[in-house]
C-alpha cells in the first residue's frame, strides 16, 4: 500500500500506523503519509480504478489499509461489509438556470448506505480498526455519524458504543437505535459528546472512529474528490461548495483533488472551495471574516444539527484553504437554510438534510455576490438526506384537501394549482 | 485552594504517570503555573514560546472551555476540576 506512516501536520514527527491522532510532541493532529512515488503509469493507474468495484475501494491505492481493500479480492470487496461511495453526480441545469450560473454538478452523497457521506469515512475508519484488532466500534456524533458506525458495526459483527447530544432529531435516533447498538445520549451540546468521547478514547480500548481513528476516518472523505474528478472526466472542476463542521470533510476533498493533480492523474487547476455554515453555528465563517487563523468557540444554536460543531478540530486548516484557494466561508440563517432544502429539492429532485440546505443556500448567496463566473464548472456536495431532518420543511407547503369528487378537484385544486408551479 | 488537574493519556508520561494531579492556583494560569512547578516537562508540551496555550489543545473549567470564560485568567474556585484534552478530535 502507499501509506506509509502517521505525520503530526504541525511539526512533522513522525509515527506508526497505529490507533493514535495526536503528536505528542506538540498536540497536532496526525495524519496519513503516503509515498505514490511507485504510481508513475498514469494509463495503467486510471484502468486499474476503473476496473474496480462500485465503491471507495476501487481508490485503494490512496487509502490507509495495510491489507489493500477489505474482500477476498477487490472485485468482491463490492460485496463486503457496507459499500459506500460511488453516489451519483447529477448535472443540475436548472438550478444553475436558477441561479444564472453555468455548468452546475451537484454530488449526491445522500446516496450511501445510511444516507450521508459519513458511510466513506466510517467504511476506512472501521476496515483500519479491524486490521488494528479492535471489537468495538465508538463514535462522539451529530447525527449522520451515529447512523453509520451503529450500521458498519453490524454489517461487520462488532459491538458499538455510539454517544450523541441527547436532543437531536428523532429520524437520527432511530436510524441508528435500529441496529442495535449501545447507544448513549448526552445531556449537552456534540461539544460536551466530543470532549467526553476524548477522555474516553483513552481510557477504553475502543476504536473511536472520529478520535484514536480520526487519522484514517478522515482519509474517508478524499474520495469525493475522486469520484467528482473521475465522473467529471478526470478533470477538476473551478469551485466546490461544501459544507463545514469540523473543518474534516471541506480539507480532505482539497486534499484528494491535490493528491490526484500531483500524480498527473487529472486535468485542471486547484478548484476553489467554498466553505458552508449555518449561522447559528459559524466559528470557521466568522473567523475567515474577521481575518483571523483560528476559531473562537460558539455555542451552536441551529436547525442545522449535523453541522453543530462549535470547536471545529480543523478549524485552522479551513481558514488556511479557503484563503489559499480564492475560495471563502459563508454562514447562511436557519430560513435560508430552509430556503436552500427546497431550491434543491424543486429545481433537483434531491430531497437533503439541513446540511445540504446550508450549502445549497451558501451556493445561492455565491451566485448572488456574482463570485461564480458564467463559464465555471461548480461542483455542490450535498452530504445527507432530508428524510433524517423532516422538521425543517414541516409547514413550508400548502396541501390540497378534498373528498373524491371530480367537481371539487376543478373547483378548488386545478384553479390553484396552476399558479403554484415553481 | 485545593485544584485538580486532569492529564490525557498523551501527557501522563511527563507527569511520573498520574492521571490527576493536585495544585494550587485561583486562576488558570496560576493553576498551570503550579502543575508545571511539579512538572516541568508539560510546561513545552501545554504551551508554546509566547506562553500560551497551544492551539490544539483544548482547557476546561468543570466541563468549560476557558475560551468561553477569560480564558488563561478564568478564576477558579475551591475544588474546581481542570482537564487538559487535545483539540484535534470529532467531527
Amino acid at each position: 500500500m502507499g501509506a506509509t506512516g502517521l505525520r503530526c501536520r504541525e511539526c512533522a514527527t513522525p509515527y506508526e500506523l497505529d490507533a493514535s491522532y495526536v503528536c505528542s510532541r506538540c498536540f497536532g493532529p496526525l495524519e496519513v503519509a503516503y509515498d505514490h512515488s511507485g504510481l508513475t503509469d498514469v494509463g495503467a493507474l486510471r484502468r486499474r480504478i476503473q476496473g474496480g468495484p462500485q465503491n471507495i475501494w476501487r481508490y485503494a491505492d490512496f487509502l490507509p489499509l495495510a491489507g489493500g481493500p477489505p474482500g477476498p479480492s477487490a472485485r468482491a470487496s463490492s460485496r463486503a461489509a457496507l459499500p459506500a461511495g460511488c453516489t451519483p453526480l447529477i448535472r443540475a441545469d436548472r438550478l444553475a438556470e436558477r441561479l444564472g450560473l453555468g455548468e452546475l454538478w451537484v454530488k449526491n452523497d445522500a446516496a450511501n448506505p445510511t444516507h450521508s457521506f459519513k458511510d466513506r469515512v466510517v467504511s476506512v475508519a472501521a476496515a483500519r480498526a479491524r486490521e488494528l484488532g479492535f471489537e468495538v466500534l465508538a463514535c462522539a456524533s451529530t447525527g449522520n455519524l451515529a447512523n453509520s458506525v451503529a450500521a458498519h458495526a453490524a454489517a461487520l459483527g462488532l459491538e458499538s458504543y455510539v454517544f450523541i447530544p441527547a436532543d437531536l432529531e428523532e429520524q437520527k435516533v432511530l436510524a441508528t437505535g435500529v441496529y442495535g447498538t449501545n447507544l448513549v445520549k448526552i445531556r449537552g451540546t456534540y461539544d460536551d459528546v466530543n470532549r467526553l468521547c476524548t477522555e474516553l478514547s483513552g481510557e477504553r480500548d475502543w476504536a473511536f472512529v472520529n478520535v484514536n481513528l480520526r487519522p484514517y476516518y478522515a482519509e474517508g472523505s478524499k474520495t469525493i474528490a475522486y469520484e467528482v474528478a473521475e465522473q467529471l472526466g478526470w478533470r477538476t472542476p473551478d469551485r466546490v461548495v461544501a459544507p463545514v463542521a469540523s473543518g474534516s470533510l471541506y480539507t480532505k476533498i482539497a486534499k484528494g483533488f491535490a493528491e490526484w493533480l500531483e500524480l498527473g492523474l487529472i486535468e485542471g487547476d486547484e478548484p476553489a472551495f467554498h466553505g458552508a455554515q449555518a449561522a447559528g453555528c459559524a466559528p470557521v465563517a466568522r473567523a475567515f471574516a474577521e481575518g483571523h487563523d483560528v476559531c473562537r468557540p460558539v455555542r451552536p444554536d441551529t436547525i442545522a444539527k449535523s453541522l453543530a460543531i462549535g470547536t471545529p478540530a480543523d478549524g485552522p486548516y479551513a481558514l488556511d484553504l479557503a484563503r489559499r484557494s480564492g475560495g471563502s466561508i459563508e454562514a447562511v440563517d436557519d430560513d435560508e437554510i430552509r430556503a436552500g432544502i427546497r431550491l434543491l429539492a424543486e429545481t433537483t429532485g434531491i430531497f437533503t438534510e439541513t446540511a445540504g440546505g446550508v450549502t445549497a443556500a451558501t451556493l445561492a448567496k455565491l451566485a448572488q455576490s456574482g463570485a461564480i463566473g458564467a463559464d465555471e464548472r461548480v461542483v455542490l456536495v450535498i452530504t445527507g438526506e432530508g428524510l433524517k431532518t423532516l422538521d425543517a420543511v414541516r409547514d413550508t407547503f400548502e396541501t390540497f384537501e378534498i373528498d373524491a369528487s371530480f367537481d371539487e378537484f376543478c373547483q378548488r385544486v386545478e384553479p390553484v394549482a396552476s399558479g403554484a408551479v415553481a | 485552594m485545593a485544584i485538580t488537574v486532569k492529564l490525557p493519556t498523551q501527557l501522563r508520561d511527563a507527569a511520573a504517570g498520574a492521571q490527576v494531579v493536585a495544585v494550587d492556583g485561583a486562576t488558570v494560569r496560576d493553576a498551570l503555573e503550579s502543575l508545571f512547578a511539579a512538572h516541568a516537562e508539560l510546561r513545552e508540551r501545554l504551551c508554546d514560546e509566547s506562553g500560551a496555550v497551544r492551539r490544539f489543545v483544548n482547557v476546561y473549567v468543570d466541563g468549560e472551555d476557558i475560551r468561553f470564560g477569560e480564558d488563561l485568567a478564568t478564576p477558579l474556585s475551591d475544588g474546581a476540576q481542570i482537564q487538559v484534552l487535545p483539540a484535534v478530535a470529532g467531527g
